[in-house]
This record gives structure tokens, C-alpha cells and sequence, in this order.
């Protein structure tokens, strides 16, 4: 049962590059059509690849050093625009209380779901004005009340220390953006969070959304969903996402092989993207009319504890780490 | 005054390198550790942001992740090392006798 820094310090390596040439493309073909894919990739890049990347290098689990880690969820956060004090709070919040009605802090559609923060959200634009505000409001040293409830004292200096340096970073955009009577700053640092979002809430409103609330069993509340390559190496397999539920210790690169450990305990998967939209769409459309209303999934009933498909088996604690 | 109540608690075979062990006493848990260094070290069984047992989760060195949030603590000190744990593990004195690690569960 052993961590090491690989695969995934590669995989950081190639992120980070292709946000780099992509950003240089895009520069250097402003003002020609050519600028508008360079631009594309260059916000999945920045807003998309950094919310999965927030969340794992927040965990910890990627890397075996640890200031790697540290430095790249810093880094992450701020591309996605949460700070990092306050989300890894919120998320050891979310991981405690899954679904949870009251409790976990991290719920994409709450009962009945509003569409049109749905759709806000799709570009990132109402989480974005909250978080803005709460920035704002950390760099003068207040917490909302809710922040309260999962964030201890402990950490509300490092809160504040954080929301002062980020609102500083983005003054000397803002700045520069003036200096030069452009918009461009904008587009490289800032803006992307909203105009490369849509493919990360793409991803994240699969995980629980139309699923039970109040039941400690990931089964019934997360999703495990197959993708791609492109898709899987944007969201760094969290479409394993039942499976990481379960075992939040396991990193990112090992969830594919979690998952054929434990697939026999475990619901259906869906068979792509789309086929969970299948299930979600008209899940929200009722939850409108009846907010008591989600979807069941259905637990193998003839799995029992020890076995595999193939006979009786010794699970081997932690043998996917 | 501390009254020491040492506790046969496994063997040192028992526990890998670099790796962690329950071990349940007196409706107590507890959690026991080999070092990559092969020192044996001795901590409170559950962590103190929510109680899960840390016995399940991963050591690296001198630390030990909790497996349900990832909160990290020095297990040869007890100190919390990483969010969301912010409360320190209380240690307890070991003692290795005849390939036994014994476990110091005394009382003050």
C-alpha cells in the first residue's frame, strides 16, 4: 500500500503545457478566426481541467510529495475560482454528509431545482458572482454563516491571508487591462473561469444530481459513469465517482481499477454521459413538480460480502493504493 | 501520577513497514505503526475530525492519512499535520519485548 508521484506528475506536466500553448496560439492569432478554437481549449483548459484538478490535488491523494500537491490546489483553486481554504472545508463537509438535506454544502440542484441557476451555472456565472462576493468579503475578514458551520477558527486567518492575495492578483489584471485599454488580460486570467466552465458543470451535475438524499450509501447517491480518454483525463477519472465516494484515499489514476475491483457490488454503470442526462433531465422536470421525488438505483441482490464473480475472495485491504 | 499498563498487542511481524494496525482494547481503539525506519509507534485509533479509524488509511513516513478526508498526522508525535484535522493524536508509549510490541495503556 504505497503512494508515489507518478503517473500523475506527467499528466500535471501536460496539463500545464498544453494551457500554455494553447494560450500562446491564442495570442498569437488574435484578431484571425483562428483564435476562437485556441481560445476553446485554452478555457477548458484553464476552467474545466482546474475543477477536477482542485478537487484531487485538494484530497491529497495525487502525489506523494506533498508541496506538490500544495502547490498545484493552489494553483487549481484559484483557476476555478474557490478558494482553497474555504473548499477543502466545504468538501471534507460534502464527503462527511453526501446529499445530506442541510448539511453538505455542495449540492448542484437542490430540491425543487432552479433552471435557471442551472443554466447561470452552466457558464459558471451565479457561482462565480457568489464567490466574488464572498471573496470580497473574506478580504475584510468576515465569513458568511454558512462558511461558519464547516470552517473552523483555526483557519479563518489563513481564509482571509488567501481572499487579500487573490483580490491583489486580480487588481493588477484589472490594472494592466486598463494600462492597455484592452479586454485580452481578461481573457487569460479571470474570464476563462466562466467561458471555459460549461464543460466542467457538464461533468459535475452527473455526480449525485436526481439521486437519493439522506442515505450513507454511495451506491444510491453518486454515479460511476464511462467516458472517453479526452473526457477522463479533463475530469481525471471522477467519473469513478461512486467508487471515490467510497474510498477517498485512492488517487485519481487508480479509480479505473477500483472500480473493476468493486463493479460486482455496485450499480449498473451508465454507459456514457448522455446516457446519465437520460436519467437526469426528466429527474429535475419532476423534482419541479415533486421535489420528494429521485431516482433508485438498483444494488445486485444476489452479491454477498467476500465474493467476486469469480468464487469467494480475501479482499486484500488497500491493495489499489 | 501516570500509572503505565503495558498491553501485549501484536507482533512485530505483525505490522509491515511503512504501514498501520488496529488494535482494540478495554473498548478502546488504538492504532499501531512501523516506521520505514522500523520504530514502532502507537497513536489513538480513531482521528479526531470524525472518528474514523485510522487504521484503514495510508502511512508515508512518519505520516498517517485518514482514509475518509484525507487529514494528516504525524503519528511518532501525534501532531496534526493537514486539513481538515486540526486536533492533535494523543501517543502512547511502545515497547518491544521478545518480537512483542507491547503498548502502554496506562492511566494518569
Amino acid at each position: 500500500m504505497k503512494r508515489n508521484d507518478y503517473p500523475a506528475l506527467p499528466q500535471l506536466f501536460v496539463w500545464l503545457a498544453l494551457l500554455v500553448v494553447s494560450g500562446i496560439g491564442a495570442y498569437l492569432t488574435l484578431g484571425t478566426p483562428w483564435c476562437v478554437p485556441f481560445f476553446f481549449i485554452y478555457g477548458i483548459l484553464y476552467g474545466s481541467c482546474s475543477d477536477s484538478r482542485w478537487h484531487e490535488f485538494g484530497h491529497g491523494t495525487a502525489f506523494r510529495t506533498r508541496w506538490i500537491n500544495d502547490a498545484a490546489f493552489q494553483l487549481a483553486a484559484f483557476m476555478v475560482f474557490r478558494e482553497p481554504a474555504i473548499w477543502r472545508w466545504s468538501h471534507a463537509r460534502h464527503h462527511t454528509d453526501t446529499l445530506i438535506v442541510g448539511r453538505d454544502p455542495e449540492v448542484l440542484a437542490k430540491r425543487p431545482p432552479s433552471f435557471r441557476a442551472l443554466l447561470l451555472n452552466f457558464f459558471a456565472l451565479q457561482s462565480t458572482a457568489t464567490a466574488i462576493a464572498r471573496l470580497i468579503s473574506h478580504a475584510f475578514a468576515r465569513l458568511h454563516e454558512e462558511e461558519k458551520q464547516f470552517v473552523p477558527q483555526i483557519e479563518h486567518a489563513r481564509v482571509f491571508r488567501t481572499a487579500r492575495i487573490w483580490l491583489l492578483i486580480y487588481a493588477l489584471v484589472a490594472a494592466y487591462s486598463i494600462h492597455i485599454h484592452s479586454m485580452l488580460p481578461w481573457m487569460f486570467i479571470g474570464l476563462p473561469t466562466l467561458y471555459g466552465a460549461w464543460l466542467q458543470f457538464y461533468f459535475g451535475i452527473t455526480q449525485h444530481t436526481g439521486l437519493a438524499e439522506d442515505t450513507l450509501d454511495h451506491r444510491l447517491n453518486s454515479r460511476t459513469i464511462y467516458m472517453n480518454p479526452i473526457f477522463r483525463f479533463v475530469y481525471l477519472n471522477m467519473n469513478y465517482h461512486t467508487e471515490h465516494h467510497m474510498y477517498p484515499m485512492v488517487p485519481y489514476y487508480k479509480l479505473p481499477e477500483l472500480h473493476r475491483e468493486l463493479r460486482h457490488d455496485m450499480p449498473t454503470p451508465y454507459r456514457s454521459t448522455l446516457a446519465a442526462y437520460r436519467e437526469i433531465i426528466p429527474a429535475l422536470l419532476r423534482q419541479r413538480r415533486d421535489p420528494s421525488y429521485f431516482v433508485r438505483r438498483n444494488l445486485p441482490s444476489a452479491f454477498k460480502p467476500g465474493t467476486t464473480a469469480a468464487g469467494t475472495a480475501t479482499p486484500q485491504a488497500g491493495s489499489v493504493i | 501520577m501516570r500509572v503505565a499498563k503495558w498491553i501485549d498487542a501484536c507482533g512485530t511481524d505483525e505490522i509491515e513497514v511503512e504501514d498501520v494496525l488496529r488494535f482494540d482494547h478495554d473498548g478502546r481503539t488504538y492504532a499501531l505503526y512501523r516506521s520505514p525506519d522500523d520504530r514502532f509507534y502507537a497513536t489513538d485509533g480513531l482521528c479526531t475530525h470524525e472518528q474514523v479509524h485510522l487504521a484503514d488509511g495510508l502511512v508515508m513516513d512518519n505520516i498517517i492519512e485518514c482514509p475518509k478526508h484525507n487529514g494528516r498526522f504525524d503519528y511518532t508525535t501525534g501532531q496534526a499535520r493537514g486539513a481538515p484535522v486540526c486536533i492533535s493524536l494523543k501517543t502512547y508509549p511502545i515497547r518491544i519485548d521478545n518480537g512483542r510490541v507491547l503498548i502502554d495503556v496506562g492511566t494518569e
